[in-house]
């Protein structure tokens, strides 16, 4: 049984259609977003249930998975906050800011807070370069972009999300 | 007849003159979509590629390329055609392909509309970076609506023309933008880059001919349609035709998008525009296209220099996808190649070796280097190392990723003196 099919088949359906018949394993990296959906990270059995899907092997779609940054194959924060130290962020104080923003919130970069709530990850530049500091956040509901922050403004942000996940 | 309003060079981010044109009505009451329609109702596609051609219109994707000259490659032998929208927009301190989807996104369909059109394309895939996964969502309810105006869909306007637009997410990787790289990737096999030729035009996407053009490149196409190649010609040099989108960054007060006519000079963006250096610093460089560029030593020279494709070379660098990233007396090189390499040693695919290996070792170099642990040696080792990448890689990150090194190096020499 495909877990992934019976709980998705419409939006697989969806994606689908969206490339010629003969060509479906275009839908590799859509699919991997919606198994991403739950839990914000794929799992193994998540991986060959899309290799079923598209009649490729589950090595293949683990390759996929691999070769990409917002694919995760672990388990990391629910909101995974990625802050942009990319060189023209970093003229403009990045660094710094997430330097602070670990400090304040004692979590280390590529480390996942206590109670599994967030992570924070240092990433490259996220076409945002006039507005850093910046950070986007990835979770279940997808990726959202936070820009010209301060370390009150992020934390401000975190506390919100303590309160919805209560 | 309504017109598309143009207010003084601003050809792309006009939102920002017209705050509501994100309004699908508001688009369409200034003439949106009338030139689509006469496109597709009296045109011929090859009349829709001279115009474009006759415009001068090049590529602002990086390569700068004559679109139209692009279009007529397209095989006539081969079909189905397909047109891909490059929005994968990940050179560092590149952004403005993303200001012009998000909020002009009607002339940005448009556009592309008009272009499909003109190759024979049926089908338009948009591969946006993963990282725009909101503009995507806003993209697909805006296509969505266009189908239910029947301005997407089958026969279009009573003709033989069918037209559909789908997005497609990449997930990270700035080798993604490199146009065989990202046809990979939407064929859903790894984002690598294939060897050329054959390009594109010939053999593209599922093997069939694909023009990929950048999302600025296009978003020109329907007011060039419009109002014509002379009114295009207007602005920009002879050889740079028409406006640009800088994106301003680094050390300046004001960093942002610019609509600039090609050939205005470095002093009038970065002073003029961007409101100059931060606490009135000294300027120091100027990388004229984002991370993969070399750095311009920035003297009055460099500063009264033209922005247009013919000028920037006089000064050993490209204008490239014009993203200028400003350097004041603060940067110290040996942090500016350390970060610059950090970058391309992640993005670098691994498929060929030189390329692999050498942002490898450069890496190291470079991490030594700024954290003073190393003699002059190790910076003629880098400068070597850099130097014998260049004309080995399979594609351009691996040439990109020598530039600043190679550059700062040279023109820089008082910071890398132990
Ligand atoms: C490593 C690398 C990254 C690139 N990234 C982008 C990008 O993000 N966006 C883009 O439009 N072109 C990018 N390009 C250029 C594309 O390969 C291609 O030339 C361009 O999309 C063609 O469109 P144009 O003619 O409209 O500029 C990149 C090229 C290389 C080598
Ligand atoms: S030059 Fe670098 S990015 Fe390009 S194919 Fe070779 S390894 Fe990949
Ligand atoms: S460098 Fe941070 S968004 Fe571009």
């Amino acid at each position: 049984m495909n877990q992934l099919h019976e709980k998705y088949a419409k939006e697989i359906a969806e994606i689908l259609a969206k490339y010629p018949a003969d060509r479906k394993r275009s839908a590799v990296m859509p699919l991997i977003y919606l198994a991403q959906r739950d839990g914000n990270y794929i799992t193994k059995q998540e991986m060959s249930e899309i290799g079923e899907i598209l009649e490729i092997t589950t090595t293949e779609v683990a390759s996929i998975v691999g070769f990409y940054t917002l694919y995760h194959d672990k388990p990391g924060g629910k909101y995974r906050i990625q802050v942009c130290t990319d060189m023209p962020c970093a003229l403009r104080g990045a660094e710094e800011f997430l330097v602070n923003l670990c400090e304040n919130v004692g979590v280390k970069v590529g480390e996942t807070s206590e109670d599994g709530l967030f992570s924070i990850e240092a990433v490259m530049c996220l076409a945002a370069c006039d507005k850093a500091p910046m950070f986007q956040v990835q979770s279940d509901d997808g990726i959202e972009y936070h820009e010209n922050q301060t370390v009150e403004d992020t934390r401000a942000l975190i506390d919100g999300w303590k309160k919805k996940e209560g | 007849m309504a017109e598309h309003k143009v207010t003084g060079h601003r050809i792309l981010l006009r939102h920002r003159d017209i705050p509501e044109i994100g309004k699908f009505e508001v688009y369409t009451a200034q003439g949106g979509f009338d030139t689509f329609k006469k496109v597709v109702t009296t045109m011929q596609p090859a009349d829709v590629k001279k115009l474009v051609l006759d415009s001068g219109l090049r590529g602002r994707g990086g390569a700068g390329f004559p679109t139209g000259r692009k279009w007529m490659f397209v095989d006539d032998n081969n079909w189905p055609h397909y047109l891909v929208v490059n929005a994968d927009e990940s050179e560092p301190g590149t952004f403005k392909d993303r200001e012009i989807m998000e909020r002009n996104p009607w002339q940005f369909l448009e556009g592309i509309m008009c272009s499909a059109f003109a190759i024979g394309a049926n089908e338009i895939y948009i591969y946006l970076r993963g990282e725009f996964w909101q503009l995507a969502h806003e993209l697909d309810r805006q296509i969505g609506r266009l189908r239910k105006e029947k301005l997407l869909g089958e026969k279009l306007f009573g003709s033989d023309y069918s037209l559909n637009i789908f997005t497609h997410l990449g997930a990270g990787a700035y080798i993604c933008g490199e146009e065989t790289a990202l046809l990979n990737s939407l064929e859903g096999v790894l984002g690598q880059p294939r060897l050329r030729p054959p390009f594109p035009p010939a053999v593209g996407l599922y093997d069939k001919p694909t023009v990929v053009n950048n999302v600025e490149t296009l978003a020109n196409v329907a007011l060039i349609l419009e109002k014509g190649a002379d009114w295009y010609r207007s602005f920009g040099t002879t050889e740079s035709a028409g406006t640009k989108v800088f994106s301003l960054s680094g050390r300046v007060n004001k960093p942002g998008n610019y609509e600039l006519p090609l050939g205005a000079t470095y002093r009038e963006l970065i002073y003029e525009y961007g409101g100059g250096i931060i606490d009135n610093k000294k300027i120091k460089g100027i990388m004229s296209a984002g991370a993969s560029s070399a750095v311009i030593i920035a003297n009055d020279e460099a500063l009264d220099t033209p922005m247009a494709y013919e000028s920037v070379p006089k000064l050993g660098a490209d204008l490239g996808s014009a993203s200028v990233i400003i350097l004041d007396e603060t940067v110290d090189m040996r942090w500016l190649i350390n970060k610059t390499i950090h970058f391309f040693n992640h993005e670098s695919c691994g498929k060929c070796t030189p390329c692999r290996e050498g942002n490898y070792w450069m890496r190291h170099l470079t991490e030594r280097i700024w954290h003073g642990q190393s003699d002059q040696s190790d910076v003629i080792l880098l400068d070597n190392v850099a130097k014998n990448m260049q004309g080995k890689c399979l594609c351009a990150l691996g040439e990109f990723s020598t530039m600043a090194v190679v550059s700062s190096i040279e023109r820089f020499p008082e910071d890398f003196k132990a």
